[in-house]
């Protein structure tokens, strides 16, 4: 089968159908491992116990850029190549990505205030992730409030590619500016700093909430098909009672 | 397993994160059998898309 065989909604359909009881399966293994790793992982020789929010925290931020990532790949398929499947996928990527957001960002403001003595500062990491969760409010509403579907669709896509531009801002705003927020220290050329013992599960709980992710998106795109189906019939219907 | 003297914030955490990720699945699976329970409806009536009827 081609990969442009997906392009064609009912096969995807049947597809997805076919992969999503796997997927829930593996995520659910997945969390029940990396959670019992995760909360009876050693507390940290600096923060103590609180470093288990780390184990949510780190994942749902990385999910967070993640779903615009992928909104933007959505975004070039919507309006560079028209895919039909594109617009579906950047829409149902948008609540995903906002729930991790949302997530990175309660989580770490529950974890600032005891070892920063603060829930929240001004700080370039925490504002650009700020910015990232306002992007998908506004990507949200886009396609939420647009009277005709494929309108919101583009000015969502546009938004997606101009939003973008944040990614790199939020992955090196430590870098680039003096942080409260520490630099990173999963993914560095010089190799982890985290202790294995930490890092295992953080490991384990991030590829769970990356099968959640994906187990989600294909959830909501099967949905928006459907919805999408809906409408088209009320169209046919409405044209039949005016003729 | 201790929390320690910050247990509060550490189970609003993950209270918070759990709260989120479950309404995120029931939003999906009440959406699905909204839009099956639709489809079936319109199904009944004899409604088809134009895809079906060119097919």
């Amino acid at each position: 089968m081609a990969v442009i065989d997906l392009a064609n909604p009912t096969r995807f359909l049947r597809i997805v159908d076919r992969v999503l009881p796997w997927l829930i399966a593996t995520t659910v293994v997945l969390f029940a491992v990396g959670l019992y790793r995760a909360l009876n992982a050693p507390d940290d020789y600096q923060q103590g116990a609180t470093v288990k929010i780390m184990f949510l925290h780190v994942p749902a931020a990385w999910l967070g850029m993640f779903g615009w990532a992928l909104m933007s790949i959505a975004a070039l398929g919507t309006l560079v190549w028209r895919h039909p499947l594109a617009d579906v996928a950047g829409k149902a990527a948008a609540p995903i990505g906002a729930a991790f957001t949302f997530i990175c960002l309660v989580t770490g403001s529950l974890w600032g205030r005891p070892t920063w003595g603060t829930y929240w500062v001004w700080d370039a990491r925490l504002t650009s992730m700020l910015v990232l969760l306002l992007l998908y409010l506004g990507v949200l509403a886009l396609y939420w409030t647009a009277e005709e579907p494929g309108r919101g669709a583009r000015a969502a896509a546009i938004l997606s590619l101009v939003g973008a531009v944040n990614l790199p801002i939020i992955k090196f705003s430590v870098d680039w500016w003096n942080t409260l927020h520490q630099p990173a220290s999963v993914f560095r050329l010089s190799g982890s700093t985290i202790d294995p013992s930490l890092l295992t599960p953080l490991l384990i709980m991030a590829l769970a909430f990356t099968f959640l992710f994906v187990t989600l998106h294909l959830a909501v795109m099967r949905n928006e098909i459907l919805r999408r189906r809906v409408r088209s019939m009320r169209l046919m219907q409405a044209q039949e009672v005016r003729a | 397993m201790s929390l320690g003297p910050h247990a509060d914030f550490i189970v609003a955490a993950y209270a918070v994160t759990l709260f989120v990720v479950a309404a995120l699945i029931a939003w999906v699976l009440l959406d699905y059998a909204a839009q099956r329970r639709v489809l079936g409806n319109l199904e009944e009536l004899g409604v088809t898309r134009r895809s079906q009827r060119e097919g």
